[in-house]
Protein backbone atom coordinates (compact mmCIF):
# COMPACT_ATOMS: atom_id res chain seq x y z
CA UNK A 1 0.00 0.00 0.00
CA UNK A 2 2.73 2.58 1.18
CA UNK A 3 4.65 1.42 -2.23
CA UNK A 4 1.61 1.94 -4.25
CA UNK A 5 0.95 5.16 -2.81
CA UNK A 6 4.82 6.37 -2.87
CA UNK A 7 4.37 5.50 -6.73
CA UNK A 8 1.60 6.92 -7.27
CA UNK A 9 3.23 10.71 -5.86
CA UNK A 10 6.46 9.96 -8.10
CA UNK A 11 4.36 9.47 -10.97
CA UNK A 12 2.43 12.46 -10.79
CA UNK A 13 5.63 14.17 -9.60
CA UNK A 14 7.00 12.60 -13.23
CA UNK A 15 3.88 13.05 -15.11
CA UNK A 16 2.61 16.79 -16.02
CA UNK A 17 -1.16 17.16 -16.18
CA UNK A 18 -1.03 17.68 -19.46
CA UNK A 19 0.59 14.25 -20.53
CA UNK A 20 -1.85 12.53 -18.89
CA UNK A 21 -4.28 14.25 -20.87
CA UNK A 22 -2.30 13.50 -23.97
CA UNK A 23 -2.41 9.73 -22.64
CA UNK A 24 -6.48 9.91 -22.41
CA UNK A 25 -6.61 11.02 -25.64
CA UNK A 26 -4.49 8.59 -27.19
CA UNK A 27 -6.27 5.73 -25.16
CA UNK A 28 -9.75 6.92 -26.65
CA UNK A 29 -8.69 7.09 -29.99
CA UNK A 30 -7.21 3.86 -29.36
CA UNK A 31 -10.29 2.17 -28.21
CA UNK A 32 -12.60 3.80 -30.88
CA UNK A 33 -10.12 3.15 -34.34
CA UNK A 34 -12.28 0.15 -35.97
CA UNK A 35 -8.47 -1.58 -36.81
CA UNK A 36 -7.35 -1.11 -32.79
CA UNK A 37 -9.51 -1.59 -30.08
CA UNK A 38 -12.91 -1.34 -31.71
CA UNK A 39 -14.62 -1.16 -28.27
CA UNK A 40 -17.64 0.45 -29.72
CA UNK A 41 -18.37 -2.72 -31.62
CA UNK A 42 -19.47 -3.89 -28.51
CA UNK A 43 -19.63 -1.12 -25.82
CA UNK A 44 -21.66 2.12 -25.16
CA UNK A 45 -18.72 4.56 -23.82
CA UNK A 46 -18.28 7.98 -23.62
CA UNK A 47 -20.10 10.05 -26.46
CA UNK A 48 -19.30 7.09 -28.82
CA UNK A 49 -22.51 7.21 -31.56
CA UNK A 50 -23.44 3.52 -33.77
CA UNK A 51 -22.30 1.90 -30.65
CA UNK A 52 -23.00 -2.18 -30.27
CA UNK A 53 -24.72 -3.78 -27.03
CA UNK A 54 -22.91 -7.15 -26.37
CA UNK A 55 -20.92 -5.86 -23.65
CA UNK A 56 -22.07 -4.00 -20.90
CA UNK A 57 -21.68 0.45 -21.17
CA UNK A 58 -18.24 1.17 -19.87
CA UNK A 59 -19.06 3.96 -17.38
CA UNK A 60 -17.70 4.87 -14.02
CA UNK A 61 -14.48 2.52 -14.22
CA UNK A 62 -12.54 4.36 -11.52
CA UNK A 63 -15.29 4.27 -8.97
CA UNK A 64 -16.05 0.40 -10.41
CA UNK A 65 -12.60 -1.00 -10.67
CA UNK A 66 -10.11 1.05 -7.86
CA UNK A 67 -7.40 -1.81 -8.47
CA UNK A 68 -6.04 -0.46 -11.66
CA UNK A 69 -4.93 -3.96 -12.64
CA UNK A 70 -7.87 -5.90 -12.58
CA UNK A 71 -9.30 -3.71 -15.22
CA UNK A 72 -5.94 -3.82 -17.06
CA UNK A 73 -6.48 -8.12 -16.72
CA UNK A 74 -10.20 -7.60 -18.16
CA UNK A 75 -8.79 -6.58 -21.08
CA UNK A 76 -5.47 -7.99 -21.85
CA UNK A 77 -7.19 -11.15 -21.24
CA UNK A 78 -10.34 -11.56 -20.63
CA UNK A 79 -11.31 -14.64 -20.78
CA UNK A 80 -9.59 -15.29 -17.56
CA UNK A 81 -12.51 -14.11 -15.95
CA UNK A 82 -14.72 -15.75 -18.35
CA UNK A 83 -13.44 -18.57 -20.49
CA UNK A 84 -16.77 -17.75 -23.24
CA UNK A 85 -16.98 -14.55 -23.31
CA UNK A 86 -16.84 -12.85 -26.88
CA UNK A 87 -14.33 -9.87 -25.51
CA UNK A 88 -10.89 -10.45 -28.01
CA UNK A 89 -8.33 -10.74 -25.68
CA UNK A 90 -6.57 -7.59 -26.73
CA UNK A 91 -3.23 -8.46 -24.77
CA UNK A 92 -2.58 -12.20 -25.12
CA UNK A 93 -3.76 -12.11 -29.23
CA UNK A 94 -1.22 -8.74 -29.75
CA UNK A 95 -4.20 -6.85 -31.10
CA UNK A 96 -2.66 -4.26 -28.69
CA UNK A 97 0.53 -3.42 -27.74
CA UNK A 98 1.23 -3.35 -23.67
CA UNK A 99 1.52 0.76 -23.81
CA UNK A 100 -1.64 0.69 -25.98
CA UNK A 101 -3.35 -0.96 -23.23
CA UNK A 102 -2.00 1.18 -20.40
CA UNK A 103 -3.29 3.98 -22.83
CA UNK A 104 -6.28 2.29 -22.99
CA UNK A 105 -6.93 2.03 -19.16
CA UNK A 106 -6.11 5.76 -18.98
CA UNK A 107 -8.59 6.64 -21.07
CA UNK A 108 -11.44 4.31 -18.97
CA UNK A 109 -10.24 5.95 -15.85
CA UNK A 110 -11.51 9.39 -17.57
CA UNK A 111 -14.72 7.93 -17.96
CA UNK B 1 -0.88 -22.75 -27.75
CA UNK B 2 -1.81 -25.03 -25.37
CA UNK B 3 -3.46 -22.48 -23.31
CA UNK B 4 -5.52 -21.76 -26.82
CA UNK B 5 -6.42 -25.79 -27.23
CA UNK B 6 -7.85 -26.06 -24.12
CA UNK B 7 -9.82 -22.52 -23.59
CA UNK B 8 -11.28 -23.49 -27.01
CA UNK B 9 -12.34 -26.87 -25.77
CA UNK B 10 -14.17 -25.20 -22.18
CA UNK B 11 -15.80 -23.20 -24.69
CA UNK B 12 -16.98 -26.47 -27.25
CA UNK B 13 -17.35 -28.47 -24.15
CA UNK B 14 -19.33 -26.09 -21.87
CA UNK B 15 -21.48 -24.75 -24.71
CA UNK B 16 -22.06 -29.05 -25.83
CA UNK B 17 -23.20 -29.54 -22.00
CA UNK B 18 -25.55 -26.61 -21.56
CA UNK B 19 -27.17 -27.71 -24.77
CA UNK B 20 -27.44 -30.87 -24.32
CA UNK B 21 -25.63 -32.01 -27.03
CA UNK B 22 -23.80 -35.57 -26.64
CA UNK B 23 -26.11 -38.13 -27.81
CA UNK B 24 -26.20 -37.29 -31.99
CA UNK B 25 -26.81 -35.35 -34.42
CA UNK B 26 -30.81 -35.98 -34.13
CA UNK B 27 -30.67 -34.62 -30.63
CA UNK B 28 -28.52 -31.63 -31.87
CA UNK B 29 -30.52 -30.18 -33.86
CA UNK B 30 -33.34 -30.81 -31.35
CA UNK B 31 -32.05 -28.76 -29.09
CA UNK B 32 -30.11 -26.03 -31.52
CA UNK B 33 -33.55 -25.29 -32.88
CA UNK B 34 -35.50 -25.29 -29.40
CA UNK B 35 -32.64 -22.57 -28.08
CA UNK B 36 -33.66 -20.14 -30.86
CA UNK B 37 -37.40 -20.46 -30.39
CA UNK B 38 -37.00 -19.69 -26.59
CA UNK B 39 -34.60 -16.92 -27.36
CA UNK B 40 -37.16 -15.39 -29.79
CA UNK B 41 -40.86 -16.91 -28.78
CA UNK B 42 -42.08 -14.10 -31.31
CA UNK B 43 -40.54 -15.55 -34.13
CA UNK B 44 -42.72 -18.61 -36.08
CA UNK B 45 -40.46 -20.95 -36.72
CA UNK B 46 -40.43 -21.06 -40.26
CA UNK B 47 -39.78 -17.68 -40.21
CA UNK B 48 -35.51 -18.32 -38.95
CA UNK B 49 -35.62 -18.78 -42.69
CA UNK B 50 -35.20 -14.89 -43.60
CA UNK B 51 -31.90 -14.77 -41.10
CA UNK B 52 -31.46 -11.24 -39.35
CA UNK B 53 -34.91 -10.27 -40.69
CA UNK B 54 -37.04 -12.85 -38.51
CA UNK B 55 -35.91 -11.17 -35.49
CA UNK B 56 -35.91 -7.35 -36.60
CA UNK B 57 -39.38 -5.83 -37.27
CA UNK B 58 -37.93 -2.58 -38.49
CA UNK B 59 -35.42 -4.12 -40.84
CA UNK B 60 -37.57 -6.37 -42.15
CA UNK B 61 -39.73 -3.22 -43.61
CA UNK B 62 -36.88 -1.88 -46.16
CA UNK B 63 -35.77 -5.77 -46.59
CA UNK B 64 -39.90 -6.31 -47.54
CA UNK B 65 -39.85 -3.28 -50.52
CA UNK B 66 -36.32 -4.57 -51.81
CA UNK B 67 -37.85 -7.93 -52.47
CA UNK B 68 -40.47 -6.41 -54.27
CA UNK B 69 -38.03 -5.29 -57.03
CA UNK B 70 -35.23 -8.34 -56.34
CA UNK B 71 -31.49 -7.59 -56.50
CA UNK B 72 -30.93 -10.39 -57.72
CA UNK B 73 -33.24 -11.10 -60.61
CA UNK B 74 -30.39 -10.53 -63.42
CA UNK B 75 -28.33 -13.06 -61.70
CA UNK B 76 -31.62 -15.42 -61.98
CA UNK B 77 -31.88 -14.55 -65.47
CA UNK B 78 -28.02 -14.42 -66.33
CA UNK B 79 -28.10 -18.01 -64.99
CA UNK B 80 -30.85 -19.59 -66.83
CA UNK B 81 -29.17 -18.82 -70.41
CA UNK B 82 -25.68 -20.28 -68.69
CA UNK B 83 -27.66 -23.46 -67.31
CA UNK B 84 -29.46 -24.24 -71.47
CA UNK B 85 -26.24 -23.38 -73.14
CA UNK B 86 -25.34 -25.95 -74.81
CA UNK B 87 -21.84 -27.49 -73.78
CA UNK B 88 -18.91 -27.91 -76.73
CA UNK B 89 -19.84 -31.88 -76.71
CA UNK B 90 -23.85 -30.87 -77.42
CA UNK B 91 -24.90 -31.47 -73.82
CA UNK B 92 -25.61 -28.68 -70.99
CA UNK B 93 -26.20 -28.25 -67.20
CA UNK B 94 -29.67 -29.51 -67.92
CA UNK B 95 -28.44 -33.21 -68.92
CA UNK B 96 -26.82 -33.46 -65.32
CA UNK B 97 -29.96 -31.55 -62.63
CA UNK B 98 -32.86 -31.96 -64.85
CA UNK B 99 -34.80 -29.42 -67.02
CA UNK B 100 -35.21 -26.69 -64.51
CA UNK B 101 -32.21 -27.57 -61.96
CA UNK B 102 -34.94 -27.41 -59.04
CA UNK B 103 -32.52 -29.52 -57.32
CA UNK B 104 -31.47 -27.59 -54.52
CA UNK B 105 -32.95 -30.06 -51.57
CA UNK B 106 -30.32 -32.25 -52.48
CA UNK B 107 -27.53 -30.61 -51.08
CA UNK B 108 -25.56 -30.60 -49.15
CA UNK B 109 -25.38 -34.06 -49.31
CA UNK B 110 -23.04 -37.35 -48.44
CA UNK B 111 -21.28 -39.48 -51.24
CA UNK B 112 -20.57 -42.98 -49.29
CA UNK B 113 -18.90 -43.63 -52.67
CA UNK B 114 -16.23 -40.71 -52.15
CA UNK B 115 -16.76 -40.33 -48.65
CA UNK B 116 -17.35 -35.93 -48.75
CA UNK B 117 -19.94 -34.04 -48.75
CA UNK B 118 -20.89 -32.75 -52.12
CA UNK B 119 -22.49 -29.29 -52.38
CA UNK B 120 -24.55 -28.03 -55.01
CA UNK B 121 -21.47 -25.78 -56.21
CA UNK B 122 -19.16 -28.46 -56.25
CA UNK B 123 -21.83 -30.95 -58.22
CA UNK B 124 -22.14 -27.71 -60.92
CA UNK B 125 -18.52 -27.50 -61.59
CA UNK B 126 -18.29 -31.12 -61.56
CA UNK B 127 -21.08 -31.24 -64.21
CA UNK B 128 -19.00 -29.00 -66.14
CA UNK B 129 -15.82 -30.40 -66.05
CA UNK B 130 -17.14 -34.11 -66.77
CA UNK B 131 -18.51 -32.52 -70.06
CA UNK B 132 -14.91 -30.93 -70.82
CA UNK B 133 -16.11 -27.24 -69.39
CA UNK B 134 -14.34 -25.12 -67.46
CA UNK B 135 -15.03 -25.00 -64.14
CA UNK B 136 -16.51 -21.76 -62.43
CA UNK B 137 -15.02 -19.24 -59.30
CA UNK B 138 -16.58 -20.17 -55.99
CA UNK B 139 -17.12 -17.16 -54.35
CA UNK B 140 -18.95 -14.98 -56.55
CA UNK B 141 -19.63 -13.94 -60.57
CA UNK B 142 -20.92 -16.86 -62.58
CA UNK B 143 -21.41 -19.79 -59.89
CA UNK B 144 -24.15 -17.51 -58.44
CA UNK B 145 -25.78 -16.74 -61.03
CA UNK B 146 -26.71 -20.27 -62.23
CA UNK B 147 -27.40 -21.45 -58.55
CA UNK B 148 -29.56 -18.14 -58.30
CA UNK B 149 -31.42 -19.89 -61.43
CA UNK B 150 -31.73 -23.39 -59.97
CA UNK B 151 -32.78 -22.11 -56.22
CA UNK B 152 -35.59 -20.18 -57.51
CA UNK B 153 -37.05 -23.18 -59.53
CA UNK B 154 -36.33 -24.93 -55.68
CA UNK B 155 -38.40 -22.53 -53.85
CA UNK B 156 -40.42 -24.08 -51.64
CA UNK B 157 -38.82 -27.65 -50.87
CA UNK B 158 -37.81 -28.33 -47.69
CA UNK B 159 -34.49 -28.57 -46.28
CA UNK B 160 -33.97 -31.99 -45.39
CA UNK B 161 -29.79 -32.72 -44.89
CA UNK B 162 -29.34 -36.34 -44.06
CA UNK B 163 -26.12 -37.94 -42.29
CA UNK B 164 -26.81 -41.48 -43.30
CA UNK B 165 -26.43 -43.65 -40.40
CA UNK B 166 -24.51 -46.63 -41.89
CA UNK B 167 -21.53 -44.45 -42.90
CA UNK B 168 -19.49 -43.71 -39.60
CA UNK B 169 -17.41 -40.96 -42.08
CA UNK B 170 -20.92 -38.91 -42.73
CA UNK B 171 -21.25 -38.60 -39.17
CA UNK B 172 -17.62 -37.41 -38.45
CA UNK B 173 -17.72 -34.87 -41.27
CA UNK B 174 -20.67 -33.69 -39.21
CA UNK B 175 -18.79 -33.77 -36.12
CA UNK B 176 -16.12 -31.69 -37.87
CA UNK B 177 -18.73 -28.91 -38.90
CA UNK B 178 -20.08 -28.54 -35.90
CA UNK B 179 -16.64 -28.45 -33.93
CA UNK B 180 -15.73 -25.66 -36.28
CA UNK B 181 -19.32 -23.67 -34.96
CA UNK B 182 -18.54 -24.35 -31.48
CA UNK B 183 -14.34 -23.38 -31.61
CA UNK B 184 -13.18 -20.17 -31.04
CA UNK B 185 -10.83 -18.78 -32.92
CA UNK B 186 -8.61 -15.76 -35.09
CA UNK B 187 -7.06 -13.06 -33.44
CA UNK B 188 -10.14 -11.64 -32.11
CA UNK B 189 -10.64 -15.20 -30.16
CA UNK B 190 -14.69 -15.97 -31.54
CA UNK B 191 -16.50 -18.69 -32.47
CA UNK B 192 -19.56 -18.71 -34.62
CA UNK B 193 -21.56 -19.48 -32.10
CA UNK B 194 -20.70 -16.16 -29.80
CA UNK B 195 -22.11 -14.60 -32.51
CA UNK B 196 -24.61 -16.46 -33.69
CA UNK B 197 -25.94 -18.12 -30.89
CA UNK B 198 -25.27 -16.90 -27.33
CA UNK B 199 -25.29 -13.26 -28.68
CA UNK B 200 -27.64 -13.79 -31.69
CA UNK B 201 -30.01 -10.76 -32.54
CA UNK B 202 -27.37 -8.01 -30.38
CA UNK B 203 -25.78 -5.13 -32.17
CA UNK B 204 -22.10 -5.19 -33.07
CA UNK B 205 -21.49 -1.61 -33.97
CA UNK B 206 -24.45 -1.07 -36.33
CA UNK B 207 -24.90 -5.08 -37.51
CA UNK B 208 -27.44 -6.92 -35.98
CA UNK B 209 -26.18 -10.75 -36.11
CA UNK B 210 -28.71 -13.08 -37.29
CA UNK B 211 -29.63 -16.42 -35.51
CA UNK B 212 -27.81 -19.49 -37.09
CA UNK B 213 -30.96 -21.26 -37.57
CA UNK B 214 -31.67 -20.34 -40.80
CA UNK B 215 -28.20 -19.89 -41.95
CA UNK B 216 -28.26 -22.23 -45.05
CA UNK B 217 -31.46 -21.67 -46.51
CA UNK B 218 -31.38 -18.63 -49.00
CA UNK B 219 -27.79 -19.13 -51.06
CA UNK B 220 -26.58 -17.20 -52.92
CA UNK B 221 -27.21 -13.92 -51.88
CA UNK B 222 -27.35 -10.28 -53.07
CA UNK B 223 -25.88 -7.90 -50.16
CA UNK B 224 -25.72 -4.63 -50.49
CA UNK B 225 -22.37 -4.39 -48.49
CA UNK B 226 -20.28 -6.57 -50.88
CA UNK B 227 -22.83 -4.56 -54.39
CA UNK B 228 -22.49 -8.28 -55.79
CA UNK B 229 -24.13 -11.79 -55.06
CA UNK B 230 -21.83 -13.72 -53.42
CA UNK B 231 -21.84 -18.18 -51.96
CA UNK B 232 -22.48 -19.30 -48.53
CA UNK B 233 -18.55 -20.00 -48.46
CA UNK B 234 -18.05 -16.33 -49.55
CA UNK B 235 -20.15 -15.52 -46.47
CA UNK B 236 -18.06 -17.68 -44.51
CA UNK B 237 -14.93 -16.51 -45.49
CA UNK B 238 -16.51 -12.98 -45.05
CA UNK B 239 -16.96 -13.72 -41.16
CA UNK B 240 -13.92 -15.39 -40.98
CA UNK B 241 -11.72 -12.46 -42.27
CA UNK B 242 -13.66 -10.09 -39.33
CA UNK B 243 -12.50 -12.10 -36.43
CA UNK B 244 -8.87 -12.34 -37.73
CA UNK B 245 -8.82 -15.85 -38.54
CA UNK B 246 -7.49 -17.00 -42.15
CA UNK B 247 -10.59 -17.83 -43.96
CA UNK B 248 -10.60 -21.57 -45.43
CA UNK B 249 -10.88 -22.40 -49.35
CA UNK B 250 -14.22 -22.42 -51.07
CA UNK B 251 -15.27 -25.37 -51.65
CA UNK B 252 -12.54 -27.63 -49.14
CA UNK B 253 -13.58 -29.95 -46.79
CA UNK B 254 -13.44 -27.63 -44.11
CA UNK B 255 -16.10 -25.29 -45.30
CA UNK B 256 -18.24 -28.13 -46.92
CA UNK B 257 -18.59 -29.77 -43.62
CA UNK B 258 -19.78 -26.39 -42.09
CA UNK B 259 -21.92 -25.85 -44.39
CA UNK B 260 -23.01 -29.76 -43.90
CA UNK B 261 -23.30 -28.90 -40.23
CA UNK B 262 -25.30 -25.43 -40.47
CA UNK B 263 -27.90 -26.60 -43.15
CA UNK B 264 -28.86 -30.20 -40.80
CA UNK B 265 -29.41 -27.62 -37.69
CA UNK B 266 -31.84 -25.65 -40.71
CA UNK B 267 -33.98 -29.02 -41.39
CA UNK B 268 -37.37 -28.52 -41.83
CA UNK B 269 -37.26 -24.85 -42.97
CA UNK B 270 -38.03 -24.04 -46.50
CA UNK B 271 -35.24 -22.99 -49.29
CA UNK B 272 -35.61 -19.42 -50.09
CA UNK B 273 -33.17 -18.60 -52.31
CA UNK B 274 -31.48 -16.31 -53.64
CA UNK B 275 -31.79 -13.44 -51.09
CA UNK B 276 -31.09 -9.82 -50.07
CA UNK B 277 -29.21 -9.35 -47.21
CA UNK B 278 -27.83 -5.81 -46.04
C1 LIG C 1 -16.85 -8.28 -29.39
C2 LIG C 1 -17.26 -7.76 -28.16
C3 LIG C 1 -16.36 -6.90 -27.33
C4 LIG C 1 -15.35 -6.02 -27.70
C5 LIG C 1 -14.85 -5.68 -29.09
C6 LIG C 1 -14.86 -5.45 -26.47
N1 LIG C 1 -15.54 -5.97 -25.40
FE1 LIG C 1 -15.29 -5.47 -23.46
N2 LIG C 1 -16.73 -6.83 -22.89
C7 LIG C 1 -17.46 -7.58 -23.77
C8 LIG C 1 -18.38 -8.42 -23.00
C9 LIG C 1 -19.38 -9.40 -23.59
C10 LIG C 1 -18.16 -8.13 -21.64
C11 LIG C 1 -18.89 -8.72 -20.44
C12 LIG C 1 -17.97 -9.55 -19.61
C13 LIG C 1 -17.81 -10.95 -20.08
O1 LIG C 1 -18.26 -11.35 -21.17
O2 LIG C 1 -17.17 -11.73 -19.36
C14 LIG C 1 -17.10 -7.12 -21.62
C15 LIG C 1 -16.61 -6.56 -20.45
C16 LIG C 1 -15.71 -5.50 -20.42
C17 LIG C 1 -15.27 -4.85 -19.23
C18 LIG C 1 -15.74 -5.16 -17.81
C19 LIG C 1 -16.99 -4.35 -17.65
C20 LIG C 1 -17.61 -4.47 -16.30
O3 LIG C 1 -18.70 -3.90 -16.16
O4 LIG C 1 -17.04 -5.08 -15.42
C21 LIG C 1 -14.38 -3.87 -19.59
C22 LIG C 1 -13.66 -2.90 -18.69
C23 LIG C 1 -14.26 -3.93 -21.03
N3 LIG C 1 -15.08 -4.94 -21.49
C24 LIG C 1 -13.45 -3.10 -21.79
C25 LIG C 1 -13.27 -3.20 -23.17
C26 LIG C 1 -12.36 -2.39 -23.92
C27 LIG C 1 -11.49 -1.30 -23.35
C28 LIG C 1 -12.45 -2.81 -25.24
C29 LIG C 1 -11.66 -2.35 -26.42
C30 LIG C 1 -10.26 -2.19 -26.29
C31 LIG C 1 -13.45 -3.86 -25.26
N4 LIG C 1 -13.91 -4.07 -24.00
C32 LIG C 1 -13.84 -4.52 -26.42
C33 LIG C 1 -17.37 -7.59 -25.15
C34 LIG C 1 -16.46 -6.85 -25.88
C1 LIG D 1 -17.94 -11.13 -34.58
C2 LIG D 1 -19.20 -11.60 -34.98
C3 LIG D 1 -19.33 -12.75 -35.96
C4 LIG D 1 -18.69 -13.97 -35.98
C5 LIG D 1 -17.66 -14.54 -35.03
C6 LIG D 1 -19.24 -14.70 -37.10
N1 LIG D 1 -20.16 -13.93 -37.74
FE1 LIG D 1 -21.35 -14.52 -39.28
N2 LIG D 1 -22.14 -12.65 -39.39
C7 LIG D 1 -21.86 -11.59 -38.54
C8 LIG D 1 -22.60 -10.42 -38.96
C9 LIG D 1 -22.58 -9.05 -38.26
C10 LIG D 1 -23.32 -10.78 -40.11
C11 LIG D 1 -24.25 -9.90 -40.95
C12 LIG D 1 -25.61 -9.82 -40.33
C13 LIG D 1 -26.33 -11.14 -40.41
O1 LIG D 1 -26.10 -11.97 -39.51
O2 LIG D 1 -27.05 -11.40 -41.37
C14 LIG D 1 -23.03 -12.21 -40.34
C15 LIG D 1 -23.61 -12.98 -41.36
C16 LIG D 1 -23.46 -14.35 -41.49
C17 LIG D 1 -24.20 -15.18 -42.41
C18 LIG D 1 -25.25 -14.68 -43.41
C19 LIG D 1 -26.60 -14.71 -42.80
C20 LIG D 1 -27.69 -14.41 -43.81
O3 LIG D 1 -28.87 -14.48 -43.43
O4 LIG D 1 -27.40 -14.18 -44.97
C21 LIG D 1 -23.78 -16.47 -42.23
C22 LIG D 1 -24.27 -17.71 -42.96
C23 LIG D 1 -22.78 -16.45 -41.18
N3 LIG D 1 -22.62 -15.14 -40.74
C24 LIG D 1 -22.11 -17.57 -40.70
C25 LIG D 1 -21.06 -17.51 -39.80
C26 LIG D 1 -20.22 -18.64 -39.47
C27 LIG D 1 -20.42 -20.06 -39.99
C28 LIG D 1 -19.27 -18.18 -38.61
C29 LIG D 1 -18.07 -18.89 -38.07
C30 LIG D 1 -17.17 -19.43 -39.04
C31 LIG D 1 -19.55 -16.78 -38.35
N4 LIG D 1 -20.62 -16.41 -39.10
C32 LIG D 1 -18.85 -15.98 -37.47
C33 LIG D 1 -21.03 -11.64 -37.43
C34 LIG D 1 -20.23 -12.73 -37.09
Amino acid sequence: MKKELLSAMLISALVSPLAIADAVKQGKEIAWSRKKGNCLTCHMMDDGQQTGNSGPPLMAMKARYPDRAKLRQQIWDPTKRNPLTNMPPFGRNKILTEAEIDAVVDYLYSL
Amino acid sequence: MKKVISSALVGTLSLGIAFGVSAGPVEDQAAFQKYYENKFPDTPTADFANGVYSILPTAREQWEAIEEFPPYEIAIEAGEAFYNKTFANGKSLADCFGPDGAVRNQYPKWDSDRGMVVTMELAINECLTANGEKPLKYKKGKITEVTAYMSFNSRGQEVDVKIPSDDPRALAAYENGKEHFYTKRGQLNFACADCHMLTAGNLYRADTTSPGFGHGTHWPVYRSKWQSMGTLHRRFGGCHKNIRANPYKAQGEEYRNLEYFVTYMSNGLTFNGPGARK
